[in-house]
């Protein structure tokens, strides 16, 4: 029977990484000298799973690497090896070189071959350092030792007493026989002198004996295989039976016994200490006839997987339940309808709706997962940064058990990164700058997640210098993004640091600085439908705080008119919607149409210039309604006919069954079967400012 | 009626890869993700033959074994453990703690096919 292993290495996968991440947060959470027993042994058994794993699914060179982490792993734990910082070093090293291993194979590529030998050596020079245990790494090579005589034996004369607990070890005498018959002839003598009297017998004991002859001359491991799991539990010796005319002197077999027999499943050679080249070569080609194997499933897959807690299973097949429920009540209601049941209609209706809430609320629910997937990389990172900057940096988390949709934790890794790493190398001081402005010495970054409304938000706060005002407007001017005398606020001047190619750092560092600036950060976050914002005090600190979306799917929106045509404002980004009057009204040069909302002069965008609609009631401002509204720390006044309602809409994404339209976020289909275009607030103002819509899109899309 | 198999791994990959191959063959399994888990299900339920991974977080696999073993029903139950050639030691340990016997990981699905025939023939 052929089983295709490649059906479980995705799972073999998710977990492998997952025991990754669980040695990794191990490794940085134990200090040197003193280590929590339970802690390694959670770091031993992650270890320890990716071996098997990866040995058992075909990728010998990850369980090669591992077993070697596993073996110094071993040492903690039983408490042989001092938890040493060089080695809780190298082993974190060794967990990346290990990730990269795992994603290699997954991806059907190969690794690093330099850096997995150096690490390879690295692990092995920590191993042989104060190496106070022999047994785990000598064990493989006694197996080398078995004594072949020189002429091959024609059979095998075998002595087989068990002591009387044999059974009670789960094997039986007979099953053993059975097997040995199974390799060749054989004759067998049972030997029933131990036998008691039958008052003395005890059922469950085995008084028996045998003396066995195999006519085949195989292999001694053969047999020793076969006795191997009962070697303790009985007498046993093996001897060979030499052809006619043999010199028994000549060479005689040891009693099987003492030898360490080869274990049933082991097949393969391993490689423990410096490969020998061959046996390396093995490996390489075993691995590589595991990638071709793997490839297939690669190139057609690519599928990512979620586990979902089964108890939002349980609730969501409890929710179609109901639903089902519903929909054959309102089917027999419809069967023979009459007026006077108008009302038993409206409930089910209602209840209709309150199932199908719920079911999509639960099925949402699936796809949210904790942030602390994307936030687990990050104390990792600091504990590497902060040496490498020779900075004392805490990092601080609260609110990892937050959930997010998946697709926004696959998204928002990098930017946090890049905020983090900026955080770490720009926010804090060094230590003794630090001192000198009388703080502690330890810069404190915190990563936070919580719920606000309908977001989420993440916030990335250190106690550093802040951002530096001045140094940012020089910049900028330099630029030419800025004029020297426009007049801005800290905020707009903050802004600046997202404009494409702008960076403050003097010089270009390791850290940070190289290749996504700030604006990468901001059109990633936006498109994830978020905004990110910055606060700065000078010498207190800065923060970055960036607000997504919970899911991409489903969006609160009000819906708006504009002559014929009906949009989708995101309910987020409306501050309000409002009725002026003239006096609001003002017209400041150079920046068009304006009106004063507490005290506050915002810009008017008159919605049907932007899209070209001519058709729209409202031609005087005071006719129609302003929706205020907010994007990256700007607001406006979108000028509109009339406000329909608020409503739940399913995004549909234009830009996979149309193309990207400026302005518009995406679509959606309304209850009368209608096509609604979302609108992308911040897309939309500068839409605006370049005065009008480069595309007559919405036109084209009226259904 | 087919033998029953239970299956004991902390690891869902090898669980899966354990069961897919006996459901294969005809055994009928039950899963378990650790040795509590596991000792749940053997009370409640009888099996033909455990099949445990060593090192598990709850209760290990030796710790598994020795309880099995000290049910009634489990006297002769063959219980494999799942381990690693580096472990000579932990075989011992299993043994004393009235293991049957050991598969050695890695092992590829025809080998463990053969050596579950071996003690369910």
């Amino acid at each position: 029977m052929s089983i295709d292993m490649a059906q479980f290495h995705q799972v073999f996968f998710e977990e492998s990484f997952e025991g990754l991440d669980v040695m990794e947060s191990g490794l940085l959470n134990m200090d040197p000298g003193t280590a929590d027993v339970e802690e390694i042994n959670a770091i031993f058994r992650a270890a320890h799973s990716i071996k098997g794993g990866s040995g058992t699914f075909g990728f010998m060179n990850v369980s090669d690497f591992t077993h070697v982490m596993e073996t110094l792993l071993d040492e903690m734990r039983d408490g042989r090896r001092q938890v040493a910082a060089d080695a809780i070093e190298v082993l974190l090293q060794s967990v990346d070189v290990l990730r990269d291993m795992l994603t290699a194979a997954r991806d059907g590529g190969s690794a690093d071959e330099a850096r997995v030998k150096a690490q390879y050596s690295e692990l092995q020079r920590v191993l042989a350092d104060k190496h106070s245990s022999d047994d785990a790494v000598a064990d493989p090579v006694k197996q080398a030792s078995a004594v072949v005589p020189e002429v091959q034996p024609v059979g095998w004369k075998i002595v087989f007493r068990p002591h009387p607990h044999l059974m009670r070890t789960g094997n039986d005498p007979l099953r053993i026989i059975r097997e040995l018959a199974t390799l060749g002839e054989t004759s067998v003598n049972c030997d029933l002198s131990e036998l008691p009297a039958f008052e003395e017998f005890e059922p469950e004991d085995s008084y028996l004996s045998w003396d066995l002859r195999l006519h085949e001359p195989v292999d001694k491991s053969q047999i020793d295989e076969i006795f191997e799991w009962v070697e303790d539990d009985c007498d046993f010796a093996v001897v060979p039976v030499m052809p006619e005319g043999y010199d028994p002197a000549a060479a005689v077999e040891p009693p099987a016994a003492s030898d360490q027999a080869e274990p049933v499943a082991q097949k393969k050679p391993h490689l423990t200490e410096v490969p020998p080249p061959e046996e390396r070569r093995v490996t390489d080609e075993r691995r590589n006839e595991a990638e071709r194997r793997k490839t297939p499933a690669a190139a057609a897959g690519g599928s990512s997987s979620i586990r979902v807690d089964i108890h939002k299973i349980d609730a969501l097949i409890n929710m179609v339940g109901e639903l089902v429920i519903t929909q054959s009540m309102l089917g027999m209601l419809g069967e023979d309808f009459h007026i006077s049941r108008v009302e038993r209609l409206r409930e089910g209706l209602t209840q209709l709706e309150r199932h199908t809430r719920e079911l999509q609320e639960s099925v949402m629910q699936i796809r949210m997962v904790p942030i602390s997937f994307s936030f687990s990389r990050f104390p990792r990172l600091v504990h590497d940064l902060s040496s490498k900057l020779n900075k004392k940096i805490e990092l601080k988390m609260s609110g990892e058990n937050t959930e997010v949709d998946k697709t926004v934790i696959e998204k928002i890794g990098d930017p946090l990164v890049h905020l983090v790493r900026n955080s770490l190398d720009h926010g804090i001081e060094k230590p003794e700058e630090r001192l000198a402005a009388g703080k502690p010495e330890t810069g404190i970054v915190r990563l936070s997640a919580s719920h606000r409304g309908g977001n989420i938000v993440i916030e990335i706060r250190d106690d550093g210098r802040g951002l530096p005002r001045d140094k940012i407007l020089k910049k900028a001017v330099e630029r030419g993004l800025v004029k020297a005398d426009d007049n801005l606020s800290d905020k707009d001047i903050y802004d600046l640091i997202f404009q494409p190619g702008f960076s403050t750092a003097e010089q270009v560092s390791d850290v940070s600085g190289r290749g996504v600036g700030m604006d990468v950060v901001r059109r990633n976050i936006n498109e994830l439908g978020g905004a990110i914002e910055i606060e700065s005090t000078p010498g207190k600190g800065s923060a970055i705080i960036i607000r997504l979306p919970l899911t991409l799917a489903i969006l609160d929106g009000q819906t708006i008119r504009i002559g014929k045509e009906t949009y989708i404002v995101p309910l987020v980004s409306i501050v309000e919607s409002i009725q002026i009057q003239e006096s609001m009204l003002n017209t400041v040069v150079g920046r068009g149409e304006t009106f004063t909302l507490r005290e506050e002069y915002l810009p008017v965008v008159r919605m049907h210039e932007v899209f070209g609609i001519e058709d729209h009631d409202a031609k005087r401002l005071t006719d129609g309604i302003l929706v205020v509204v907010e994007g990256e720390g700007r607001k406006c006044g979108l000028f509109v006919d009339d406000l329909l309602g608020q409503q739940q809409v399913v995004i549909k994404s234009l830009e996979a069954n149309y193309r990207k339209v400026e302005g518009i976020s995406g679509a959606t289909i309304l209850g009368d079967g209608s096509v609604a275009l979302i609108l992308d607030i911040p897309g939309l103002m500068r839409l605006a400012k370049q005065g009008g819509a480069r595309t007559r899109a919405p036109l084209a899309l009226t259904a | 009626m087919a033998a029953s198999i239970l299956a004991v791994d902390d690891s869902a990959s090898m669980r899966q890869m354990v069961s897919f191959t006996l459901k294969g063959a005809g055994y009928d399994v039950v899963e378990a993700a650790d040795g509590v888990e596991a000792l749940k299900i053997a009370r409640t339920r009888s099996v033909n033959l455990v099949i445990t991974d060593v090192n598990m977080p709850n209760m290990d696999g030796i710790s598994l074994i020795r309880e099995l073993r000290a049910l009634p029903s489990y006297k002769f139950t063959p219980l494999l453990m799942l381990t690693t050639e580096s472990s000579a030691d932990k075989k011992q340990q299993g043994k004393s703690a009235g293991a049957t016997g050991w598969i050695v990981k890695p092992f590829n699905p025809e080998q463990l096919l053969n050596t579950v025939k071996k003690v369910l023939s």
